[in-house]
């Protein structure tokens, strides 16, 4: 009993931080402004299919390329699908591929950061130099590169895009990591003789997770950016998924002849997305601070 | 300045031998079988035997690094399959055309972003400043593709602004070519503007801050003076070089963006490679790309530090 005590005591100046750092979160008007953008398209890739009123999938040939109506809201694509059903389902694909390719990253990134920034010496050295050669080459062609030799699936884009993310989160959690380990409680616990991965992941790890939170939001963004832009170019996201990029990519020539709603909520819809994601890491970084 | 200078380039030269390693893994190893990968699923298994052996992918793969690399070296970075022509040829045209589009948009986005990080500087905090900063931010994360709809759709079918190819028609004059390459440039321009702008915002709230420019206040020089002599002289130095570390993000955009506008450079060639799965190709497009990188950004270090006093001085000692 007496323990828990303690415990709670040790503790409290630390919920009440946390919970004036999220009320602080609550009062910013981009963290806002983005949550509900991001939780709308949240909404629509998770119940679109159950609510739009129509077959995002259904053609109607006859009907191919009509402008915005009463019956279609953002008009028909030039297979005369219904183009509002296709946005809202179309948030589905992109919402899986990008977040888990984060994801895939930011777990990959911050075991090789804390192993790096523990080690220090030759592995860091080593993992440095690999960071600077992946970031002389851009992220979309290195993705294309490895999606040429592997095929473009889901699955594919995911691992690829995670993978070649590693590295820069590694690099902003190594140096989050370089400067938690002169901090006494690592010290503390290496004279208890703590083994490494025990004081790299008990010890360090949830001192270190704001900067890779706040690394999570803003990667997630560059995510839906190159998820976008690979799809665009065919290596992404693969028909007949009504996904934003692809979508564009097939519409975008019927410009300009003035059939314009196609490609052009779709690219909204991207747009809308990006935004709001920077909205929110934008907002943890003004209150967590980028390390 | 001849450590620092040999310090740079020495550290370049492994990092392009690094990301050979990373392009060589890439193109050759990832897929597996690459005449099969090529040829397709239902190729004959004679044909891909014979083509893994036309191409050389037949042989253990530290065979194939080490004569890629030592061609690599003597500038032959093997041929296209898909078009016949050795790629450096074909690329280093594409290369020019490419050179072109980016230096318009840089030409575009350099003043544009640098006074957008002034003005937001000189608001620190306030309305404008938050405005700048957040259409930066949010310009920077949405894909150069969607904007290209944007520009295609106002100013050039609405507007009739600008034409909507990027190519002028033969023998047309230098202005004219330029004239037809800012529609394309403009997305690359509104992907580029926030973080130019970010960092000339940052180092310029670290030179009003700073003692100097107190002390320039402090002796009555008038506020242009201060600004002008002393804070944007100071401010300006850090945004030199992360404009050079941009061409990455511009290259990156080329591809999307030259493909759009069926512009000949390089982004469009890397974009064909990858369609045909031009292996070939694609490894040397790829490290002409990061070489490209890497020489603007040792490019950038070395006019930082001959602009900058404390590292020139630093380095006669």
């Amino acid at each position: 009993m007496a323990a828990t005590t303690i415990d709670q005591v040790i503790s409290s100046p630390r919920v009440s931080a946390r919970g004036e750092r999220l009320g602080l979160l609550w009062r910013s008007p981009t963290f806002l402004v983005g949550s509900v953008i991001v939780l709308f398209w949240a909404l629509s890739a998770i119940f679109g299919r159950l609510v739009v009123p129509h077959d995002p999938f259904q053609p109607d040939i006859l009907h191919g390329l009509t402008p915005p109506s009463p019956a279609h809201w953002f008009g028909t694509d030039n297979l005369g699908r219904d183009v509002f059903s296709r946005v809202i389902v179309g948030a589905r694909g992109i919402l899986t591929v990008a977040p888990l390719a984060t994801l895939v990253g930011t777990v990959l990134g911050t075991s090789i950061g804390l192993i790096a920034g523990f080690f220090r010496g030759l592995v860091d050295d080593v993992l440095m130099r690999a960071v600077d050669a992946f970031l002389a080459v851009p992220v979309v062609i290195v993705g294309l590169l490895a999606l040429v030799a592997l095929g473009p699936s889901n699955l594919t884009v995911i691992l690829v895009i995670g993978i070649v993310f590693t590295p820069l989160i590694a690099r902003t959690v190594r140096a989050a990591v370089l400067a938690e380990r002169e901090l006494e409680y690592v010290q503390a616990a290496q004279l208890r003789k703590e083994n490494a991965l025990y004081t790299m992941f008990v010890e360090i790890l949830p001192n270190v997770l704001p900067p890779v939170l706040v690394e999570f939001t803003v990667r997630l963004g560059y995510a839906i950016f190159v998820t976008a832009t690979l799809s665009f170019l065919g290596f992404g996201i693969q028909p007949p998924a009504p996904d934003w990029g692809l979508t564009i990519f097939q519409q975008y020539i019927y410009l300009i002849g003035g059939a314009w709603w196609p490609a052009l909520f779709p690219a909204f819809a991207i747009a809308s997305l990006v935004i709001g994601v920077n909205l929110v890491s934008d907002g943890l970084v003004q209150v967590f601070g980028k390390s | 300045m001849a450590r620092f200078l040999a310090r740079r380039i020495g550290l370049a030269l492994v990092t392009l031998w690094l990301l050979s390693i990373i392009v060589f893994v890439g193109a050759n190893v990832l897929p597996g079988d690459v005449g099969r990968r090529i040829l397709g699923p239902f190729a004959d298994p004679r044909a891909v035997a014979v083509f893994n052996h036309q191409l050389g992918t037949d042989r253990p793969i530290l065979v194939q690094y080490w004569s890629w690399l030592t061609h690599a070296l003597r500038g032959d970075l093997g041929n296209s399959i898909a078009f016949g022509d050795p790629g450096v040829s074909m690329l280093t045209r594409a290369l020019g055309n490419s050179l072109k589009l980016g230096l318009v948009a840089f030409l575009l986005v350099v003043p544009l972003g640098v006074l957008g990080g002034i003005v937001a500087a000189l608001n620190r905090d306030r309305f404008l400043d938050r405005l700048i900063t957040i259409a930066g931010i949010s310009a920077t994360a949405v894909p150069e593709f969607v904007f290209a709809i944007l520009a295609i759709l106002i100013i050039g079918v609405a507007l009739r602004l600008l034409p909507i190819t990027a190519t002028a028609p033969d023998g047309s004059s230098v202005p004219v070519q330029f004239g037809y390459l800012i529609l394309p440039a403009i997305p690359l321009v509104l992907v580029l503007f926030g973080y130019i702008a970010r960092i000339t915002r940052a180092g310029m709230i670290e030179a009003l801050d700073a003692d100097y420019t107190r002390t320039a206040v402090l002796k009555g020089l008038s506020y242009g003076t201060v600004i002008r002599r002393h804070v944007l002289r100071n401010a300006l130095l850090p945004t030199i070089a992360v404009v050079a570390t941009q061409t990455g993000y511009l290259i990156g955009g080329l591809v999307v963006i030259e493909f759009m506008f069926n512009y000949q450079g390089i982004g469009q060639l890397l974009f064909l490679a990858a369609q045909k799965k031009d292996f070939p190709l694609l490894q040397a497009g790829v490290m002409v790309i990061g070489a490209v990188y890497l020489i603007a950004t040792l490019v950038a270090d070395i006019t930082y530090s001959l602009l900058n006093p404390r590292i020139r001085y630093g380095g006669a000692d």
